[in-house]
């Protein structure tokens, strides 16, 4: 456990690393920068928040709930105003212990989101793992709308070196899940993880037709542990906050795989996600390797979080509070 | 959250600016945050906000407020304007090569931006205007990227020169340039793939291609639910690069897209088109104006305003405001309305327009064909019936009822709606409650949100 957590933190950092060269942390200079907490720093810290996607409303939240500790603990320095930042944070973050149970159950896993998130690779990603670990995965290619979808995914089966049930392009995504069931059922699959077709959350027709593939799966087979997970590109913005509301209520969502954050994303808007929807952030992509999608980490994520690059014609600001620092 | 729209707030700050003819700093300044807070919660940069509001205040401290229009809309004017200029003020074509030689188009951005389906619809767009497009499959590392390319194009008609996964994408370009000048192509699109603007070999991948073919254009492709991260990818494809324009894609979801402004923030590059579904033919021109609005979460309000302004006449405007005056409103002036209505696209389509409902209607069914049956109901009365409501009695309502083919109960609804709006108009002084397109004088229900 320890040495996955080690090769989790290294890797998000190591994306982020690539542009550290003409980069500065900001967060860093944030609170060694600043002396006292006035509403400059406020305003410092707002703009932080604001710059991961963490959105203006739970921006807000937090820094009012800030405050009040603040005053409460009779704080008067940056750098434990920064350790009670992220404490909340990561408490809000943090995984229960029963949210991985339905790797160790017989259960069906609906992968869902709008389109381009990176559904059907977290899907070859899971299985591999899943495989890896000694399961019976079998993988059920629903989404019959995009063009090769289905052999994406087959190429990840085969990857993986899982089963795969898949139907014709355009046929009724709703009749491969009942296929799919049925042939979970047949040779006793640990997992069943089925791909959808990327849908955006305001097309009414196609919400329902998720809400129908939701039911079929709860009619067909009851006994098995339900997993529900919508994808969030790391890069979105506040629409994500929608997207979630609407997938919620299509389908109950039980958890969140937020992909892409290699890059200079931070994803904030899962804690905004977060603290209205409580739909936990499960997994996290960090690469394109079958690694690199991983189990969630509060503590790194904060981490993470709050290092925040600055661009390299801001780096004298950062540069005098490193002098500062050095002082 | 309750969505209060843009609008909204600004006329209530300007609520108690009535009568002062000049805005003054402090007004302005108490707009501008409500309009940096709609910005960034359309995901407009930080800093491109902090840019945007700075050079807007500059330009609205001291305006005169004209007599026809409140401060609030003085204000959103100057903000509408604004952002209209910075993101291009008018419309942009992807520049091509005389039809004799040969364009090279490249397709660059983020993993699942939208670039294998935009290749194929731009291919379509160029396949009306007569020219022969060629699609060269360069996205070899994701799995079955180059069968999505061939499907999409075959769904086009457009040929696709795919060498499999195992030969450089630099040599693709290549053999596809040559292919397409064999072939007496002279369009040819590279679908290259998904990568992330800090992975420097795949950066150098892009650079190569472009030394290696002479690329005309470089356009990069970007989801139009990007958030603050927005200006980082785009720089970066900028300043490696150089791109020549810019794709939105995925703007037929309900996000603000304030991504669009950031992007051209930061790159000075325009905005060629937008995609807007998932059909291949649902690539369609840019506007800048209508994004404006869009971004600032109005709607398209002036859409809105020109159709109302445009629907109602104001000779029948006139005989109704007198007519609810004297409680003498009507099942003909209720047929009116209802035609107004749908001379300006029916009402899921104003609704739509309006701030702050096009998020609400996604939940929302507005059933249209209840106006058809009350157009129904009121055809079958006699003009009589139509102009005394009075009239109907219980054997007149089971005739109309029969003549609409709906049953007697409809009837007795529509009657009853129609007594309501006439006591809600007599409460109003004459002026009829929160229908558009109906006269509602300067005080009335009918208000536009500034």
């Amino acid at each position: 456990m320890e040495e996955k957590k080690k090769g989790f933190f290294s890797r998000l950092f190591a994306g982020l690393s690539k542009t550290r060269d003409s980069l500065k942390s900001g967060f860093d200079s944030l609170f060694s920068g600043f002396s006292k907490l006035d509403d400059d720093f406020y305003e410092e810290l707002e703009e932080i928040l604001i710059m991961a996607d963490i959105g203006v409303a739970t921006t807000e939240e937090i820094i009012d709930s800030l405050k009040e500790k603040v005053k409460d603990q009779h704080i008067k320095e940056p750098a434990q105003c920064r350790q009670l930042l992220e404490e909340s944070i990561r408490e809000q973050m943090t995984v229960d212990e029963n949210a991985y149970d339905f790797e160790n159950k017989t259960s069906v896993v609906l992968v869902i989101g709008v389109n381009g998130v990176g559904k059907t690779t977290t899907i070859g990603k899971l299985a591999a793992q899943y495989k890896k670990a000694g399961k019976k995965v079998l993988l059920a290619a629903a989404d019959t709308f995009r063009a090769a979808a289905i052999e994406q995914l087959t190429a990840w089966a085969g990857r993986a070196g899982v089963e795969i049930i898949s139907g014709q392009e355009g046929v009724d995504p709703a009749s491969v899940i009942y296929d799919a069931l049925a042939a979970a059922k047949a040779r006793k699959a640990d997992i069943l993880l089925c791909d959808t077709a990327g849908r955006l959350h305001n097309k009414k027709n196609l919400m329902n037709e998720l809400g129908k593939i939701n039911r079929i799966i709860d009619r067909e087979y009851p006994e098995a542990f339900r997993e529900n997970l919508i994808v969030l590109d790391g890069t979105t913005g506040q629409n994500a906050l929608v997207q979630a509301r609407q997938f919620k209520e299509a389908a109950d969502i039980t958890g969140i795989v937020l992909t892409k954050l290699d890059g200079t994303a931070k994803g904030g808007i899962a804690i905004a996600i977060q603290s209205e929807l409580h739909v936990p952030v499960k997994y996290i992509g960090v690469g394109e390797q079958i690694d690199d999608l991983q189990k969630f980490d509060a503590d790194s994520y904060v981490k993470a979080l709050f290092d925040v690059p600055v661009p390299a014609d801001e780096e004298e600001t950062a540069q005098n509070s490193t002098a500062q620092e050095e002082n | 959250m309750a969505f209060e729209s843009l609008s909204e707030k600004l006329q209530n700050i300007f609520k108690n600016l009535r009568g002062r003819g000049r805005l003054s700093e402090a007004d302005v300044k108490a707009a501008l945050k409500e309009v940096k807070l709609a910005l960034l919660e359309a995901d407009v940069n930080f800093k491109v906000v902090r840019q945007f509001i700075k050079s807007v205040q500059e330009r609205a401290v001291g305006q005169d407020v004209l007599n026809s229009l409140t401060p609030g809309q003085m204000v959103i004017k100057i903000v509408n304007e604004e952002m209209v200029s910075l993101m291009g003020s008018e419309t942009t074509e992807i520049a091509l090569r005389p039809s004799d030689e040969i364009t090279v188009i490249m397709m660059t951005g983020l993993q699942g931006a939208g670039k294998t389906t935009t290749s194929a619809k731009i291919a379509g767009k160029l396949l009306e205007k007569n020219r022969k497009p060629l699609l060269a499959a360069c996205d070899v590392y994701r799995p079955a990227a180059i069968e999505q390319l061939q499907v999409n194009g075959e769904r086009m008609g457009v040929p696709v020169f795919s060498m499999g996964t195992g030969i450089s994408p630099v040599d693709i370009a290549k053999a596809a340039v040559e292919h397409a000048r064999r072939e007496g192509m002279n369009v040819v699109i590279l679908d290259t793939a998904g990568r992330l603007h800090v992975d420097e070999d795949m950066m150098q991948e892009l650079k190569d291609i472009q030394e290696a073919v002479h690329v005309d254009q470089t356009i990069f492709v970007v989801d139009a639910m990007t958030g603050q991260d927005a200006v980082n990818v785009a720089k970066a494809f900028n300043d490696k690069i150089n791109i020549d324009g810019i794709i939105l894609t995925k703007l037929d979801g309900d996000t603000r897209g304030g991504a669009a402004l950031s992007i051209r923030a930061v790159t000075g590059k325009p905005i060629l088109y937008a995609g807007m579904g998932e059909k291949l033919s649902d690539l369609e021109q840019f506007h800048p104006d209508r994004m404006a609005s869009r971004i600032l979460g109005m709607g398209d309000v002036l859409t809105l305003i020109e159709k109302a302004q445009a629907q109602v006449d104001e000779q029948k405007a006139l005989e109704l405001s007198q007519k609810m005056r004297k409680n003498a409103f009507g099942y003909d002036d209720l047929l009116d309305s209802i035609k107004q209505i749908r001379s300006m696209g029916g009402i899921s389509d104003m609704l739509a327009m309006v701030p702050g409902m096009s998020a609400k209607l996604g939940s929302m069914d507005v059933d249209e064909s209840q106006l058809g049956k009350i157009e129904a109901i009121i055809h079958s009365m006699t003009p009589e019936e139509r102009s005394n409501p009075d009239l109907l009695n219980p054997s007149r309502k089971k005739r109309i009822a029969a003549g609409a083919g709906v049953p007697v109960s409809q009837v007795n609804r529509l009657a009853k709606q129609l007594e309501q709006m006439k006591k809600l108009m007599k409460q109003f002084g004459g002026k009829m409650p929160g229908m558009p397109g109906m006269p509602g004088g300067r005080r009335g229900r009918l208000r536009f949100p500034f």
